[in-house]
């Protein structure tokens, strides 16, 4: 064998032992118990608490404003996606606060003219022409937006 | 008006027709485009360099160790783009340590590898070894490190030695050539394969890339080749000028034939899709298809290089025609993978509307930093042949292939 075939092959395992040393010190320990996918990943999220609770953590408290939306063309919004995350208010609602978004950028997020939505999923305003100096809720009950 | 608002319609100012929100913004830009270009760049340098190792063509031997450096130089810049597109480059190694077999993206990280060191740096080594060696004997300082360390200790340059590399060499040069087919007919592959878009999905696509990957390496290496020698003022070897020129002209119009044949295959289908394709290729992507990349990086390159296979001027003027034909070959291919993917992205997969591309001039996906990814090969080509100077090289003849 000539000598630069043998200094090769030497480097050449050299470096692949490297890049098993490599491997088996970086791939995470629970790596594959599963799936292609670090397996501790599942725990780690799972320990997490949820943030949000869903509406029907709302009803037994709010069952008068949870009435009055389910009727309305609001009904298929949860009451989250307004008020953000509930977690802490449902366990303790005197001190934790949930928001009230009232202003008109906040509807906009939704109804905001946007060629990107189809029409026929979502009624869309021009807001910078439809009532512009007041607040949509001094019009529209949040609740109950078709009145 | 409240800065919230004048995003929203700043974001919708870009878009018409229907479009789904995710499609508004581009999420592969410029860095994106690089990176088939740069791929395509050491794929076609490579198969260059192997027309004269396995073809056996005598008149391209001063340029087989440049079309090497060169493509080794660009391969090693080839990730970059994408790792700095990640936005988390840490996360790159991954791909390598916990490799995803049936992930088409994820085997990138391997052929690549493949390529680099079992390809494009064991033949530049073979074809260098010898010469380390000697020129160890009396190179000072950093180089002299330099040249001992690269030829791994090894002190032999004697004949038989040399007919080792050379064999070995040939070897890893015929193993090479199918190598350079599966790196960038595997970066057409990913494209090719994305069935959801119909200006991607083509089993052409693969093909395609591989050809007009060879268009712009030779392209390149033409080039580097004659400012080599001006800046070494040296007179050009214009049989091998030629003949390069010659080369660049049949796969330009394989090239050509290739992707003309896609579109009119596409025309002729004229699947739901043609409708959008056809507004894209007319709206859009006007400048930039038609103009760039089949004009100019095309048609004129088709016209000059053609008329030159039968009409010969002075060799200043032929020289000059080369230049500027390679200068626009590589600007059209670069915008050949430009219309590739920043067009495919421009239109909706609802094929109802379309949005719009800005390069911004600064900031990790802006022309600056292509640029400079764009500037590091030739820097690094530079260096290369600093330390490697092809002309130092001891001349010999490579074995003919047996
Ligand atoms: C479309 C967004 C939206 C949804 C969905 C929504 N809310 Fe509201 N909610 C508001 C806004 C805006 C206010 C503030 C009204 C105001 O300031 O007059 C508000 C106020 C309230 C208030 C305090 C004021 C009051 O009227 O008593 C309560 C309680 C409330 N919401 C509960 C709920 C519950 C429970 C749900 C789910 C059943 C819900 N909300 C769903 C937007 C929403
Ligand atoms: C345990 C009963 C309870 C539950 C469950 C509950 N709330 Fe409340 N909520 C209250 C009480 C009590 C108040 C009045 C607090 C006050 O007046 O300070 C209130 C007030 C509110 C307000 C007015 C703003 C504020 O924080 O004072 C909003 C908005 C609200 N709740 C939303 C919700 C939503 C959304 C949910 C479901 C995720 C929910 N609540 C679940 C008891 C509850
Ligand atoms: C999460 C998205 C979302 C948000 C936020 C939201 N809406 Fe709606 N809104 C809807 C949907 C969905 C409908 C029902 C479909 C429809 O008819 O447009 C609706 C319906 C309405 C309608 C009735 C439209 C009709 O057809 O008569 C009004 C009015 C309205 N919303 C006002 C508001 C106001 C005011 C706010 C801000 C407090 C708001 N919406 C916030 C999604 C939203
Ligand atoms: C001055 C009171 C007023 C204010 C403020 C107001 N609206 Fe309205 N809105 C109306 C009235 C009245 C209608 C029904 C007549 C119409 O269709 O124009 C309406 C209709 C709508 C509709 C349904 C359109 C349709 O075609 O049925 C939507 C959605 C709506 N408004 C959203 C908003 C949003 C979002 C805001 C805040 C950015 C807002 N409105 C602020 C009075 C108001």
């Amino acid at each position: 064998m000539p000598v630069q075939l043998k200094r090769l092959l030497i480097l050449g395992v050299v470096l692949f032992s490297v890049f098993l040393l490599f491997k088996y010190l970086l791939t995470p320990a629970s790596f594959g118990q599963y799936g292609h996918y670090r397996g501790l990943a599942l725990e780690e999220n799972a320990a997490l608490t949820a943030k949000y609770t869903g509406s029907e953590a709302c009803y037994d408290c709010h069952d008068s404003i949870v009435a009055v939306k389910n009727e309305s063309l609001h009904s298929s919004i949860a009451c989250e996606s307004c008020h953000g995350p509930g977690f802490k208010h449902i366990e303790d609602p005197e001190n934790e606060k949930m928001d009230q978004p009232d202003s008109r950028e906040f509807c906009a997020h939704c109804h905001a003219f946007n060629k990107a939505r189809p029409e026929k999923a979502i009624t869309q305003q021009d807001i910078r022409e439809h009532n512009p100096d007041e607040k949509c809720i001094e019009c529209h009950n949040p609740h109950q937006p078709q009145q | 008006m409240n800065p919230q608002f004048e995003h929203l319609y700043e974001a919708l100012s870009k878009v018409d027709g229907y479009i789904y929100p995710n499609e508004i913004e581009l999420s592969w830009s410029i860095l994106i485009v690089l990176y088939p270009f740069i791929t395509g760049l050491v794929a076609g340098a490579f198969i260059l360099a192997s027309l004269e190792r396995v073809f056996n063509v005598k008149a391209l031997r001063p340029t087989y160790v440049i079309a090497l450096l060169t493509a080794f130089a660009f391969m090693l810049v080839a990730t970059m783009p994408l790792i700095f597109h990640l936005g988390q480059p840490l996360r790159a190694w991954e791909i390598m340590i916990t490799p995803h077999l049936t992930s088409a993206m994820a085997i990138f990280g391997f052929v690549y590898l493949w390529y680099l060191m079992v390809v494009l740096l064991l033949e530049i080594w073979f074809d260098y070894r010898a010469d380390m060696v000697v020129w160890s004997k009396d190179a000072k300082g950093l180089k002299k490190w330099l040249y001992k360390a690269f030829s791994l200790g090894i002190n032999d340059a004697s004949p038989e030695s040399r007919k080792w590399d050379d064999k070995l060499g040939y070897i890893v040069t015929v193993i090479g050539i199918p190598s350079a087919f599966l790196l960038h007919g595997y970066v057409g592959f990913i494209f090719g394969s994305i069935k959801a878009n119909p200006w991607w999905s083509t089993v052409m696509m693969p093909v395609i890339f591989l050809f007009s990957a060879m268009v712009s390496g030779i392209a390149l290496v033409m080039l580097v080749f004659m400012v080599l020698n001006y800046v070494r003022r040296q007179k050009i070897d214009m049989l091998c000028l030629d003949t390069i020129a010659k080369y660049l002209f049949y796969i330009i119009i394989i090239d050509f034939t290739l992707e003309s044949l896609d579109q009119i295959h596409r025309f002729y289908e004229a699947e739901e899709s043609f409708e959008i394709i056809s507004l894209l290729m007319s709206g859009k992507l006007f400048v930039t298809l038609l103009i760039f990349q089949i004009l100019l990086g095309m048609i004129i390159p088709l016209i000059t290089l053609g008329t030159l296979q039968f009409f010969k001027p002075k060799e200043k003027i032929r020289q000059a025609i080369y230049f500027v034909t390679g200068l626009l070959v590589l600007f059209g291919i670069f915008f050949m993978r430009w219309n590739v993917v920043i067009g495919g992205q421009l239109f909706s997969k609802s094929f109802y509307g379309f949005t719009s591309f800005k390069l911004s001039l600064i900031g990790p996906e802006g022309f600056l930093m292509a640029s400079i990814w764009l500037v590091i090969p030739f820097l690094i080509l530079a260096f290369l042949l600093w330390l490697f100077p092809p002309w130092k090289k001891t001349q010999h003849e490579h074995l003919p292939a047996e």
